[in-house]
């Protein structure tokens, strides 16, 4: 790598410095949006005791779900994770913790943990289990809890074009917590479907920023669907 | 009669206006979309990022990047935008939403909401119901009035955990269309052919009923 170049060649050097009891933030929706490739090197490094804030947890044996079958997760910080049946077991059993977060809470716990804001104020879930033992506090008459952002020690990202510098953009709705997501790791890693060079992506059209990123990598992605869902059609 | 699923839909889209911005939850509420009035446009609102949700997609066109909050293949309408999901709940939060649609277990008179966790049951996350019921304009609840077991959903006080506290103002079900005010739910209107007797029975907090009912129009 030189200079601004932050492309690397191999999934190792993609998730080197990942180790044991570490926090990894992670982008995607679902199945939709997620980082294919980095989340199959870190099954394949064998790392345990992740802390992982994602949206959800994948299915059984896709996505952030294949972490599960070798108990590399210690804790996840999730909207929802009702896909996945060994989740379901390792929670039961006592051998997974998870923390529920209410979703518009995660994405913004995330947009502030990569903008330098240590915490915030939401009416989200107060008056729920979610705002037990939270600081509350009124404005205008309405109740309000404390929410504290969130940071990781790796960023995992998915988008669909980079440059070598690390700009990027997304496609659809596989954006979703991604771009939150990547400004909050001290190593943010983006896989993507296409690195063109510096200057073939649109200056405004951007997404996210190359400084925020790290190291770029090369995918190959299958995108699996979760729910197909079709019409009739004409 | 109680009203079907597909009936309470159709009630429910009765309520929007013309340049209402709408985000429906799974099951009873996405069918309301199958029956927005033709004389009025209104914007579905998918919180994973989409506004402008169109229809699902033809088997030519399914694209994995594509889904919605149910993580179903859809399409996009003309005029739609894609937003990351910091933005989606900015909308959501910041009240810009008009409309939302959702389910619950349990409705209370003081207009708190039970939807996403039952003890000692498999819990499996709230998503994005609690910053949904507490950032729109207007939420709508559908329900059946009562469980399988005959036991009201309307109650004195939620005895589930809640997603929500004094927020609910409408509640649509199967037997009636009720109001939440003044802790008590308004009777505003009844299924064709249910009784007010039944309502009453059915609803166990305080029921308001007024001098004359009129029954949903449903076509």
């Amino acid at each position: 790598m030189a200079g601004f170049d932050k492309v690397v060649t191999s999934y190792a050097d993609a998730m080197h410095g990942l180790e044991e009891n570490m926090t990894i933030i992670a982008g995607g929706f679902g199945l939709c949006g997620i980082p294919e490739g980095l989340i199959a090197e870190i099954k394949r490094m064998g790392t345990k005791g992740l802390t992982v804030v994602s949206n959800n947890c994948g299915v059984d044996g896709f996505g952030l779900g294949v972490l599960l079958e070798d108990k590399q997760i210690k804790k996840m910080v999730s909207s929802y994770v009702g896909e996945n049946a060994l989740f379901e077991k390792q929670l039961l059993n006592g051998e997974l913790e998870v923390e529920l977060t209410p979703q518009g809470t995660l994405a913004e716990k995330m947009r502030a943990g990569g903008a330098g804001i240590p915490a915030f104020y939401t009416a989200t879930g107060f008056g729920t289990p979610v705002g037990e033992g939270k600081e509350s506090r009124q404005f205008n008459g309405r109740d309000y809890i404390l929410e504290e952002a969130i940071t990781g020690d790796f960023a995992i990202i998915k988008a669909w074009k980079a440059d070598r510098y690390g700009n990027c953009i997304y496609r659809h709705t596989a954006m979703n917590f991604n771009p939150m997501a990547a400004t909050a790791g001290k190593i943010t890693v983006v896989e993507v479907e296409e690195i063109v060079e510096p200057g073939e992506l649109e200056p405004s059209q951007i997404h996210t920023p190359g400084i925020y990123v790290d190291r770029v990598i090369q995918g190959s992605f299958e995108k699996r669907i979760e729910r197909l869902v079709t019409s009739k059609g004409a | 009669m109680a009203l079907s699923r597909d009936q309470i839909a159709m009630r429910v889209a009765q309520e929007f206006k013309d340049g209402n911005y709408v985000n429906l939850g799974i099951g009873i509420p996405t069918l309301a979309a199958n029956y927005v009035p033709k004389h009025i446009e209104v914007m579905l609102q998918s919180e994973n990022g989409l506004l402008g949700m169109g229809p699902y997609p033809t088997e030519e066109q399914v694209d994995a990047d594509m889904i919605n909050a149910g993580k179903e293949t859809v399409t996009a309408s003309p005029g739609a935008s894609i937003f990351n999901s910091a933005e989606s709940f900015a909308m959501i939060r910041g009240g810009h939403v008009d409309f939302t649609v959702l389910g619950a277990f349990e409705v209370d008179v003081s207009g708190s909401i039970a939807s996403w966790m039952i003890p000692n049951k498999l819990i499996k996350g709230m998503g994005g119901a609690m910053d949904l019921v507490a950032g729109a304009k207007n939420i709508i609840v559908t329900m059946t009035h009562a469980d399988k077991h005959g036991n009201s959903k309307l109650l004195p006080a939620c005895t589930l955990p809640l997603t929500g506290v004094n927020c609910i103002t409408r509640i649509i079900t199967d037997l009636a269309v009720l109001e939440v005010k003044d802790n008590a739910f308004y009777l505003r209107e009844r299924a064709p052919g249910v009784s007010i007797e039944e309502i009453i029975e059915k609803t166990a907090g305080k029921l308001v009923v007024g001098a004359h009912t009129p029954e949903m129009v449903i076509d």
